[in-house]
């Protein structure tokens, strides 16, 4: 276990070393959720007046919590395009080579996705305070929220290292950010569940990112809904997906 | 002897060129192409509410949003093409073609050749599917020619954006870097609400003085309104004045590139 928390400690501290010599690392993940935090909040904010339309802490809240839940994703998949580039650099084989316990990467990696995007949620929450966001939630139920995002973090950045290490070339940058972004974006993202019409209603209703978003706005506005779900549907996911980043760092080792 | 190339011949050479190597990578075409689609298709579905609001032109946001994957394709070939003349900097092809008799106008045009390709494939397949998901357009068969004329107009706009910054940047790496900023250009636009209906007031004025928003509104025009000689004089307009300015400050970046000892 000593060797399994060395390699992982190493991994996580080269991880954080690169994002601070190399800013062009974190800007794209800081900017990305300023940007959606920005065009959603400010330029779609008339989306609160359709009727029926019910959120206490207003449209600014209701975006943050897609934000901030959004920066968390991208948080890992970002680290997937990392761990693609130390693929192609030959920098991950070399680590294989001298690594006692190799599922130590995994959870290195996933150690730096998190750390970084600590980072980001701080400045995007920020942000949010800064553009006026009304928070109802008490200190328990943020915990909650944070909870969330660092649920959602961890389970896409076990799907983008596995991908990542399946293939190992940063041509896979699209096979690992797209599904995560269409995923996302199939969850009520702009109005209530209940007001979203046809098949994006039909989609969002069995998505699962479903629960947890609308879990993440019920503990902001202080009036918790779905938070056992959305935990045990993250806790799922990342399970299934830890299954899947070990399969990849397997045909890693297989592929030499 | 050797026979004198013309300019045209040349430009044709290296568009023929830039086509087929826009045409050998499907990952060039499918991945630029599907992205805009699937924001149309959930935005076009999650935000179908918002025609509900007072003073919304039309009551049906598909129509109303169907310019958004005209001009985020566009984008995506600006992309593509700084992209791949950025590769033939990086590559040393430039300076190899500095050896022939090339001319820089002609290496600067015929890139765009392949941007042209992709946005005729583009903006054909955003019309069939508008068309296939029911949005009528009201401007009738005429408009739909103009739609697609406007269309490559400020995809060979953007390409030539696309151009000037790989010609001065010189990696491809800088470039995609650059997207996310294109990217800003169109979400802070009146792209996904129109500004009338926008709430937030500087929201409203940042829209108001993007370029980008006459461009979607132009081409939404046409589907949504009919014909609005301002709204298609602005787009075509500022469509033509990014290429101009693009391609005018392009041109010395690419001499300096093709520099002959």
């Amino acid at each position: 276990m000593r060797r399994f928390f060395s390699v992982t400690r190493a991994v996580a501290w080269r991880s954080i070393h690169n994002t601070i010599v190399n800013p062009a690392i974190i800007v794209p993940s800081i900017i990305f959720p300023l940007f959606f935090l920005v065009a959603f909040a400010g330029g779609l904010s008339r989306v609160s007046d359709i009727p029926n339309f019910h959120y206490a802490p207003g449209y600014t809240a209701f975006q943050f919590a897609f934000v901030f839940l959004q920066s968390a994703a991208f948080g890992g998949v970002f680290t997937g395009f990392a761990v693609a580039r130390d693929f192609e650099s030959g920098f991950a084989r070399r680590l294989m080579l001298g690594a006692p316990r190799r599922s130590g990467i995994i959870a290195g990696y996933a150690v730096g996705a998190f750390l970084r995007w600590l980072v980001v949620a701080v400045i995007v929450t920020i942000a949010a305070l800064i553009a006026g966001m009304h928070v109802d939630g008490n200190g328990i139920e943020l915990s909650g929220l944070i909870g969330l995002g660092i649920g959602m973090n961890f389970t896409a950045a076990l799907w983008a290292i596995g991908i990542a290490m399946f293939l190992r070339t940063e041509q896979a940058g699209p096979l690992i950010q797209m599904p995560v972004f269409v995923a996302l974006f199939l969850a009520p993202v702009y109005v209530p569940l209940s007001l979203l019409t046809g098949w994006v209603h039909a989609v969002s209703s069995v998505n699962p990112i479903t629960a947890v978003l609308e879990a993440g706005r019920g503990l902001l506005a202080g009036s918790p809904v779905k938070v056992a779900l959305a935990f045990a549907a993250l806790a799922g996911a990342a399970a299934l997906l830890g299954v899947f980043s070990r399969r990849g760092l397997a045909s890693a080792e297989r592929a030499g | 002897m050797t026979r004198q190339t013309s300019l045209i011949e040349q430009v044709g050479a290296v568009a023929r060129r830039s086509a087929k190597g826009v045409l050998r990578q499907r990952a060039l075409i499918i991945f630029p192409m599907l992205f805009p689609l699937i924001l149309f298709a959930i935005n076009g579905s999650s935000l179908s509410r918002v025609t509900e609001l007072p003073g919304f032109p039309t009551h049906s946001y598909r129509a109303f949003l169907l310019a958004f994957p005209f001009v985020q394709g566009a984008m995506f070939v600006s992309i593509s093409t700084g992209t791949s003349l950025a590769r033939d900097v990086e590559t040393g092809f430039l300076n190899r073609l500095a050896l022939t008799p090339l001319r820089s106008e002609a290496m600067l045009f015929g890139q765009l050749g392949g941007a042209f390709v992709l946005g005729c494939v583009q903006a054909v397949v955003y019309l069939l599917v508008g068309i296939a998901t029911g949005v009528d357009f009201v401007s009738g068969v005429g408009g739909v020619l103009v739609l697609l004329t406007l269309s490559l107009t400020i995809s060979f706009a953007f390409a030539s954006l696309g151009g000037l910054l790989a010609l001065r940047l010189g990696t491809g790496e800088a470039i995609q870097g650059i997207f996310p900023l294109l990217f800003v250009t169109l979400f802070l636009s009146s792209a996904t609400l129109p500004r009338n209906v926008i709430g937030t007031a500087w929201f409203r004025e940042v829209a108001t003085y993007n370029p980008v928003s006459y461009m979607v509104e132009g081409l939404r025009s046409l589907v949504i309104q009919g014909w609005n000689a301002q709204a298609l004089e602005l787009a075509f307009g500022l469509a033509l004045a990014l290429a101009a300015v693009s391609l005018a400050l392009a041109r010395p970046a690419m001499r300096s590139r093709l520099a002959r000892a």
